[in-house]
C-alpha cells in the first residue's frame, strides 16, 4: 500500500432492529484500488456499503475518510465528501428522464472531471437517450445511469452494489469494462458482487464476510478458489 | 345571460380555489404530507397582509412584496424544525401535527385579533368591473385572482421541469431515500417545497381577504376547497388543480344560482361525485 488509505473503516458495527449485520468490521481502500467484497446472502456486504455511504448507523467503530471521520453523517453529506453508492437494484428516479437522473447527481456540488458529456462518452447509449424516461431503458442501461448518476458528484471512492444483478452476461462485462479507466482516474471502487470469480478478476484485493465479518481478505491474484469457498461457507 | 354569468363568475372564482389548492398539492406531490393546516395559514396570512397594510399605509397588492416572503421563511421554519420529524412510512403524524398546528394558529389569531370579521380595501379593485356584454361582466378582482392563478401554476410547472430545484423536487417525490444518497439534502429539499407552498399561500391569502370578510375560524373550509378542487383535478397534477378550482367554483356558482342555499353543497356534490366515480381525479398524472 503506497499512501495512507484513502478510507479505513475500524472495528464497526451495524444492525437492522435486533438483527447484528456487522461484527467489528475492519477494511482499508487505498485511492486508485478496486476492493472486492464477497459472501453469501445476509452476510453484510450491502449492509458495509450502506454503512460507509451513511444510509445506516453504526453505533460503534470508527469510518475515516481522507483523514477526517464521518461516521455518524448522513448519507448526503457523505456524498459531498466524495463517497458515492451505486445502489442495489438500481433506484433510478422513474418520473425523471436518463439525463436529469445524471444531472441530479451532479446536484451535490463537488466539482471534477465527470460531466454528463463524460459519462455519456463513457457510456453512448446514455447520450442517444438522454431525453427518454429512465424506466424506458433495457437493465444493463439503467445500470449505466446508476453509475453515471454517481459519478457525477465527482467521487474519490464509487461502493458499486450488486452491479450486475439481473443482466445478461455480455452486458455485464461491458459494464466491469469501465471499472478500470474509471480507478485509473485515482477513484477508489468497492465492488459487492455475487459472481465470486467476476469480483476476483476485477479486483486487486478481495474481502469476504460471513455473519457479518470479515473472515478472508488478501490480493485477489492469491486468493484460491478453495480459500474463497472455505471462507464463503466457513467449511 | 343570467346563467352564463353564473358560471363566468364560477370559473374566474375557480381561480382562488386553484390558489388555495396549489400550495396543498405541491406539498402532497413533495413529501406525501397533508398539511390540516394549510386553510388556517391562509388566514394567518391574511392578518399579516392585514398588519402590514395598517402599518405601512400600503395597499393589499404591494404587501405581498412582504408577506410571501414572511410566509416562506415560516415554512421553511415549520419544515425544518417541526414537520421533517413527523415525516415517515405513516401518514398519521404528519396529519396530527398539522391538526394541532391548525388548532394553534386558530387560536393564536383569535388572542391577538379578536373574532371580529376583517377586510382588506383594495382601492377600488373590489368593485370595478368590465362589462362583456349586456348582462355579463368581468370583476377586475376575479379577473386578476384568475390570471394570477394561472400565473402560479404555470410558473410551479416551469420549475418543476426546468429547473435544478424542481428536479430535486420530483427525485424526492419518486425515492427519497435515494435522493440523499445521490447527494441531496432531504430535509432541506421538503423545507424549500413547503416555503414555496407557503408563499402561494400568501397569494391566496391576500385575494381571500380583498374579495370577502375574514376571521379566524375561516380556514377549515378554505382547507375544503383546496382539498377538494386537488382530489378533483387529479393527485400530482398542478394543471388538473387548476381544472379542478375551476369545476368547484362552476358547481357552486351553479348551485347558487339554482338556490343560494345550496352554493356550498352543490360543490361538496361535484366532488363527492368526482370521488364516487373517477376517484382518481379527472386529469390524474401518469404514473410509471
Amino acid at each position: 500500500m503506497p499512501d495512507a488509505p484513502l478510507l479505513k473503516v475500524a472495528n464497526l458495527d451495524a444492525f437492522y432492529g435486533d438483527f447484528q449485520a456487522l461484527r467489528g468490521v475492519s477494511l482499508d481502500i487505498a485511492a486508485g484500488e478496486i476492493v472486492a467484497i464477497v459472501g453469501a446472502n445476509g452476510a453484510g456486504k450491502s449492509t458495509l456499503l450502506k454503512t460507509i455511504a451513511g444510509q445506516i448507523r453504526a453505533p460503534r467503530g470508527a469510518i475515516t475518510f481522507d483523514g477526517e471521520a464521518i461516521g455518524g453523517e448522513r448519507a448526503h453529506a457523505v456524498v459531498r465528501r466524495g463517497i458515492a453508492l451505486v445502489p442495489e437494484g438500481r433506484r433510478l428516479f422513474s418520473s425523471l428522464s436518463v439525463e436529469e437522473n445524471l444531472a441530479i447527481g451532479a446536484q451535490s456540488g463537488r466539482s471534477g472531471g465527470w460531466t454528463l458529456s463524460r459519462v455519456q462518452q463513457l457510456f453512448p447509449a446514455l447520450g442517444e437517450r438522454a431525453r427518454q424516461p429512465s424506466h424506458s431503458l433495457s437493465g444493463g442501461q439503467q445500470q449505466m445511469v446508476a453509475i453515471g448518476r454517481a459519478l457525477m458528484s465527482n467521487p474519490r471512492l464509487l461502493l458499486c452494489d450488486e452491479i450486475s444483478l439481473g443482466l445478461s452476461p455480455l452486458i455485464v462485462r461491458d459494464i466491469y469494462a469501465v471499472l478500470p479507466d474509471i480507478a485509473a482516474e485515482g477513484v477508489a471502487i468497492a465492488i459487492v458482487e455475487q459472481d465470486v470469480a467476476r469480483a476476483l478478476a476485477a479486483s486487486r484485493r478481495v474481502v469476504c464476510l460471513r455473519e457479518g465479518r470479515v473472515v478472508l481478505a488478501g490480493l485477489s491474484q492469491d486468493a484460491t478458489r478453495e480459500a474463497i469457498a472455505a471462507a464463503y461457507f466457513g467449511v | 345571460m343570467e346563467w352564463a354569468n353564473s358560471i363566468l363568475q364560477g370559473v374566474l372564482t375557480g381561480g382562488l380555489y386553484a390558489l388555495f389548492a396549489a400550495g396543498l398539492s405541491l406539498i402532497f406531490g413533495v413529501m406525501r404530507l397533508v398539511n390540516i393546516a394549510h386553510g388556517d395559514l391562509i388566514v394567518l396570512a391574511a392578518y399579516l397582509a392585514l398588519v402590514v397594510t395598517q402599518t405601512l399605509g400600503v395597499d393589499p397588492l404591494t404587501s405581498l412584496a412582504l408577506v410571501a416572503p414572511g410566509m416562506a421563511l415560516i415554512g421553511y421554519g415549520l419544515q425544518r424544525f417541526l414537520l421533517n420529524h413527523t415525516l415517515g412510512d405513516d401518514l398519521l403524524p404528519p396529519l396530527l401535527v398539522t391538526f394541532g398546528l391548525s388548532v394553534i394558529v386558530q387560536n393564536g389569531l383569535l388572542e391577538v385579533f379578536t373574532a371580529d370579521s376583517r377586510r382588506l380595501q383594495a382601492g377600488g379593485l373590489e368593485t370595478a368591473a368590465w362589462p362583456v356584454m349586456p348582462g355579463l361582466s368581468v370583476g377586475a378582482l376575479p379577473a386578476l385572482q384568475f390570471a394570477v392563478a394561472v400565473a402560479v401554476v404555470g410558473g410551479l410547472q416551469l420549475l418543476f421541469y426546468k429547473t435544478a430545484i424542481g428536479r430535486a423536487f420530483r427525485a424526492v417525490s419518486d425515492d427519497a431515500e435515494t435522493a440523499e444518497l445521490v447527494g441531496l439534502d432531504n430535509r432541506h429539499v421538503f423545507a424549500l417545497a413547503m416555503a414555496l407552498s407557503l408563499a402561494i399561500v400568501a397569494i391566496a391569502g391576500v385575494f381571500l381577504a380583498v374579495r370577502a370578510n375574514f376571521d379566524p375560524s375561516i380556514g377549515p373550509a378554505r382547507l375544503i376547497f383546496g382539498f377538494e378542487a386537488v382530489i378533483i383535478g387529479g393527485l400530482g397534477n398542478l394543471w388538473g388543480t387548476l381544472a379542478g378550482g375551476i369545476i368547484l367554483g362552476v358547481a357552486q356558482a351553479v348551485g347558487a344560482k339554482i338556490d343560494p342555499g345550496w352554493q356550498l353543497l352543490a360543490g361538496h356534490i361535484a366532488f363527492l361525485a368526482v370521488l364516487a366515480f373517477r376517484p382518481e381525479g379527472l386529469f390524474p398524472r401518469v404514473r410509471h
